[in-house]
């Protein structure tokens, strides 16, 4: 397995292929529905160095707050094709180098992945009490107003696991699987 | 029932039900896990899966973040007063929000306010059953969002899919449906199939499936077969844990029927994800058995 420390850099998201997997190290950001569209809508100037050459997580986590501290129960990946509409622009705007969630997106992301240097990388779905193990630290939230699921939650982690489905050279995981599946599934209709 | 006593039941079923993943379903992943190849994503997927329960158990916590919305089915003794037990419901429910058992879950469509404490218009909505015995059965389920968007309508006839309103036809709608979803459900899932009722209860009966063990027969032949028969097929789309590609797509399917009307013919299918979190609490007198 490949350790990505964030924040990183264009040469070694290019360097990343499909089916490779990796541990992140360092700073991620949560975000999900509501907040990427404030994002693309609003074009917020304080969260642009939080996400600059670092990795977005689709995520609505559940958090305890322990005497003021915030500490991460179970945080897995939502479903991210909610986000296709928004995430080539956030992708651009914000300069994110890889966007973490569950069950892939389509082709507008994967386009933009391909030219800012940008990779999907896959979370187990389901998997959150053992991803939130991989969060050291709640750094701090911001629009907690959102909810707690839709805030943006800045946590640090230590090898957490993804598998790269979407690469920067125009590779999607997900469009081979759907491919040869609608195969299978013609000859079973016949 | 003492409510304050119910209401603690209550709280330990849905502590478990958020954090306890059933035998059967335990079995079926692992199953899964050494049907995969050695060294593929659909292992590694498997072998995080296994960690997580493990985890969840020893530890207490949801296996989810997503805890899904609480679906309830309760068998009463016939007679009985309910509106003590759904507002022990609601308690219980909101203090198991407080005890992180469940995260924030509900949602105002038209304001979007979530008001933190997982109650709402129509959340939650138990089902309530009478029945001639003298005890309580309180089944929970829950059903995550993810996969409940990939849940799916038929109306037989479908041109596109050249269904016709027989069996032939639900087994296409049901293929196609998996097919659809890809990973996005968190496959590996349980597909549950009503057929027939209607636009509401073909739900229903759909969900309701979901209550089943994994390894149980259907008492009606033809559905029992139909399951079988789905099951294979469904598997051979090769989709995979995550949509990550390999040979186990689905857990199970599991088939139900109400009757229909003339002019309709539904086929509703509920995706479950592979976290399929359901718990079960038989109240005798004063004394609560649970099982999942
Ligand atoms: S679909 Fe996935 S993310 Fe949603 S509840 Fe199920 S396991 Fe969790």
């Amino acid at each position: 397995m490949k350790k990505l420390y964030l924040p990183t850099d264009e040469k070694t998201i290019r360097s990343l292929h499909i089916g490779d997997e990796v541990l992140l190290n360092g700073t991620i950001v949560t975000a999900r529905d509501t907040a990427h569209k404030y994002m693309v809508t609003e074009k917020p100037k304080d969260i642009k160095p939080l996400l600059k050459n670092s990795v977005i997580y689709h995520c609505g986590p559940i958090v305890a707050n322990e005497s003021g501290i915030w500490r991460m129960v179970c945080a897995g990946p939502t479903t991210s094709i909610r986000e296709e509409p928004y995430e080539a622009d956030v992708i651009k705007l914000y300069g994110v180098r890889g966007v973490i969630g569950k069950g892939g997106m389509g082709p507008k992301t994967l386009e933009a992945c391909k030219k800012y240097g940008a990779v999907y990388l896959h979370a187990t779905g389901g998997c959150a009490a053992k991803i939130a193990e991989t969060m050291e630290e709640v750094l701090e939230v911001r629009k907690l107003e959102f909810g707690t699921p839709e805030a943006f939650w800045v946590i640090r982690v230590k090898d957490f696991p993804c598998t790269v489905t979407m690469d920067s050279h125009g590779r999607s995981l997900h469009e081979i699987i759907e491919k040869k599946s609608r195969k299978v599934l013609e000859s079973l209709l016949k | 029932m003492d409510p304050k006593q119910l209401q603690i039941h209550l709280i330990e079923l849905i502590r478990k039900s958020s954090t306890d993943m059933p035998p059967d379903i335990e079995k079926a992943l692992m199953t899964g896990y050494h049907r995969e190849a050695k060294g593929s994503s659909a292992k590694g997927a498997f072998k995080a899966i296994m960690e997580t329960i493990k985890l969840s158990r020893k530890k207490s916590i949801p296996l989810c973040q997503d805890t899904g919305s609480l679906v309830w089915h309760i068998y009463y003794p016939d007679g009985s007063e309910l509106l003590p037990v759904e507002s022990s419901i609601k308690q219980a429910t909101v203090l198991a929000t407080r005890l992180n058992y469940l995260r924030p879950n509900s949602v105002d469509p038209v304001t979007g306010i979530n008001p933190g404490n997982n109650l709402g218009n129509g959340v939650p909505s138990p089902h309530f059953h009478p029945w001639k015995k003298k005890s309580w059965e309180f089944n929970l389920m829950n059903k995550g969002g993810g996969c409940e968007n990939v849940g799916a309508q038929y109306k037989l006839p479908d041109t596109r899919l050249g269904a016709g309103r027989d069996l032939d036809g639900v087994y296409k709608s049901v293929l196609d449906a998996v097919f659809q979803a890809q990973g996005r459900g968190c496959a590996p899932g349980i597909i549950c199939v009503g057929i027939g009722g209607d636009r509401d209860t073909g739900m229903v009966i759909a969900k309701k499936q979901i209550f089943r063990k994994l390894d149980d027969a259907n008492p009606d032949q033809l559905l029992a077969t139909l399951e079988k028969k789905l099951y294979r097929d469904c598997n051979k789309l090769g989709i995979g844990p995550m949509g990550y590609g390999g040979k186990t797509t689905v857990l199970g399917v599991k088939i139900g029927k109400y009757h229909r009307l003339p002019a309709t013919y539904f086929v509703s299918i509920a995706y479950m994800c592979w976290s399929d979190r359901r718990a079960k609490m038989i109240i005798r007198g004063q004394k609560a058995h649970y099982s999942n």
